[in-house]
């Protein structure tokens, strides 16, 4: 007991380091231009006011990119559960020809970093006529080798004698997957849910490439524009963006932060 | 554990051999099935990810520039051009060796802190352990672009949080970001700060799993706290600090955003990375050259990831 209050002290520092830039970020969001530039800064807004937050929605458009952002995410979303899941069972519980080189195949490609794909599938995008547009956003993230091997995973851990009674019922195959096996996981597929979609929430380089004009931005692609453009000067309407990009995060990493980490404790991949 | 689960299980668990329990034809039926199940992944897979990693390649070795976007397939193949281009280019040399400054001081650092704040919240903290562990987690879920942003504010010179706090214990911090020597230094605590919690959730996964009776064994022999440490539960933890090096060291290296946001690679590319570089490259419309220099960040990814399995293997 002699040494716990030190290993808290060491605990809550760690908690103050991780806040506090957060807490800046969210205190200064309602802080004037003036009091932001100030030496030295103040910690409370001393008159704190909402004008950042009026210009981002009104004079900034951020409406318009935070639709953006949640109609990709919760696209993306949803075919990394749909088409993750039914491979994921295909490789973790049926025989078929290929099933290791498919597992081979995805499994090797996720070490490839993004820069080494982006180049040709801005051309393919591009010259498929899905440049700037949301199938154009969507489509390469549609499915992910990390979901696969998140989904095959936790299909593996489900006994092989659920199958069998339900062939022995003359359940077909296909029947076996959707009504014994996928309601079986999910757990998995809440984390792959969360995982993805905040993933796609956060995803900056390929809407950075293919989004060309305004109405197509999300979030960060805004964010990043308009900290290194005109506005770079703005801090209090950049702090509000910032805080507009990480709320729903925090909000929805908060609520099923269990499921976030069960994912990453089961295939050690954030 | 989460080392052990990139392991196969199935073929351990269902051996070839095994009898047949299933009615006739049911081979033929999970065939039928599996290319159901399989097709709609295998045909975007191979569109949107195995097809630009090869077309990245065959991209690599042509002259292709922005003016070839429309007609992709008729370019020019120059042989090893790019890739002679890319490692003789002064720029391309610096940013790789920002790459590495910021992998080889960032990765350990990374893995300490992680390591470190696993050990705490598994054997030191028994109150609010979960909500520290949250806590601790939370920069890893949050929009780089929105942590570059706020850090910038943090290492402001004047009305910075970091100078301000410097300053309480008398010292008058630097112009962090605009500085040659401390631009990259910032980015590294910066990504310290960001990615320590994904690894420290392994860390904890690791430290769980191994059984109380080792550290009991240890006191019992009189065992410092230290020495059961450093002697028993970080040999123990070998796997888990192979897999955590791996992916840290593999995000790591394709460091991009931070300096996009931060510093545009500047001042004086002395933050400039591959990735970035590449990225720059793409903008200016060199593809031919920006594949190959993306290419040249792949193979090393994939060595080091390779001596990293040899190097800390289980003997």
């Amino acid at each position: 007991m002699r040494r716990t209050w030190w290993i808290y002290l060491i605990a809550i520092l760690g908690l103050v380091a991780v806040a506090a830039p957060f807490v800046w970020m969210f205190l200064g969001s309602f802080k004037t231009q003036g009091e932001l530039l100030q030496v030295p800064p103040t910690w409370l807004p001393e008159a704190p006011t909402t004008q950042n937050y009026d210009d981002l929605f009104s004079k900034a458009n951020f409406p318009r990119y935070f639709l953006n952002s949640a109609v990709v995410a919760l696209a993306v979303t949803a075919g990394n559960v749909i088409f993750c899941s039914m491979v994921g069972y295909a490789l973790a519980k049926l025989r078929f020809r290929g099933r290791t080189g498919l597992f081979i195949l995805v499994m090797g490609t996720l070490m490839v970093p993004g820069v080494v794909t982006f180049v040709p599938l801005f051309v393919l995008v591009t010259n498929a006529g899905l440049a700037n547009s949301y199938p154009g956003l969507i489509l390469p993230f549609l499915v992910s080798p990390f979901g696969v091997f998140l989904m095959r995973q936790f299909f593996s851990g489900l006994p092989d004698d659920l199958m069998d009674a339900g062939r022995v019922d003359g359940t077909s195959e296909l029947g076996i997957f959707a009504r014994i096996m996928l309601p079986l996981t999910k757990p998995a597929l809440a984390t792959l849910a969360i995982l993805t979609f905040l993933g796609s929430w956060n995803n900056f380089l390929w809407p950075l490439v293919i989004a060309q004009t305004e109405d197509k931005y999300t979030l960060p692609v805004a964010l990043a524009l308009y900290s290194t453009g005109q506005n770079a000067q703005n801090f209090g309407l950049l702090m509000a963006g910032a805080v507009v990009v990480v709320v729903p995060v925090l909000v929805i990493f908060l609520v099923f932060q269990r499921h976030v980490t069960r994912g990453i404790a089961m295939t050690g991949f954030k | 554990m989460s080392s052990a689960t990139l392991q196969d299980p199935p073929a351990r668990t269902r051996p070839r051999d095994r009898p047949p329990v299933r009615r006739r034809g049911s081979l033929n039926h999970q065939t039928a099935a599996a290319w159901i199940l399989t097709l709609p992944f295998v045909v975007l897979f191979l569109a949107f990810t195995a097809g630009p990693v090869l077309g990245s390649l065959g991209m690599s070795f042509t002259d292709m520039k922005q003016r070839d976007l429309r007609t992709p397939l008729a370019v020019n193949g120059v042989g090893l051009d790019n890739y002679v281009k890319a490692l003789s280019d002064e720029t391309f040399r610096k940013a790789a060796f920002n790459t590495a400054y910021f992998v080889v001081i960032g990765v350990p650092l990374t893995l300490t802190a992680a390591l470190a704040a696993a050990v705490l919240l598994d054997r030191g903290v028994k109150k609010f352990a979960s909500l520290f562990k949250v806590a601790y987690y939370l920069p890893v879920i949050t929009s780089i672009v929105a942590i570059a942003v706020i850090w910038r504010f943090v290492l402001a010179p004047d009305s910075g949080l970091l100078n301000t706090v410097l300053s309480w214990v008398g010292i008058d911090g630097p112009n962090w970001l605009a500085s040659k020597t401390w631009a990259m230094p910032s980015l590294i605590v910066m990504a310290i700060w960001r990615n320590f919690g994904a690894p420290m959730i392994i860390f904890l996964a690791g430290l769980q799993a191994i059984p109380q009776s080792v550290e009991e064994a240890g006191q019992l022999d009189g065992a410092s706290a230290w020495q059961r440490f450093r002697y028993l539960i970080l040999p123990l933890l070998r796997p888990t600090i192979l897999f955590t090096s791996v992916t840290t060291g593999i995000g790591y290296l394709q460091f991009f955003e931070e300096p996009l946001v931060m510093t545009q690679g500047g001042p004086l590319n002395s933050t400039l990375s591959v990735s970035m570089y590449t990225y720059q490259q793409f903008g200016f419309g060199n593809y031919g050259l920006a594949t190959s220099m993306s290419y040249l960040l792949f193979v090393v990814i994939a060595v080091i990831t390779f001596l990293q399995f040899r190097l800390l293997r289980e003997k």
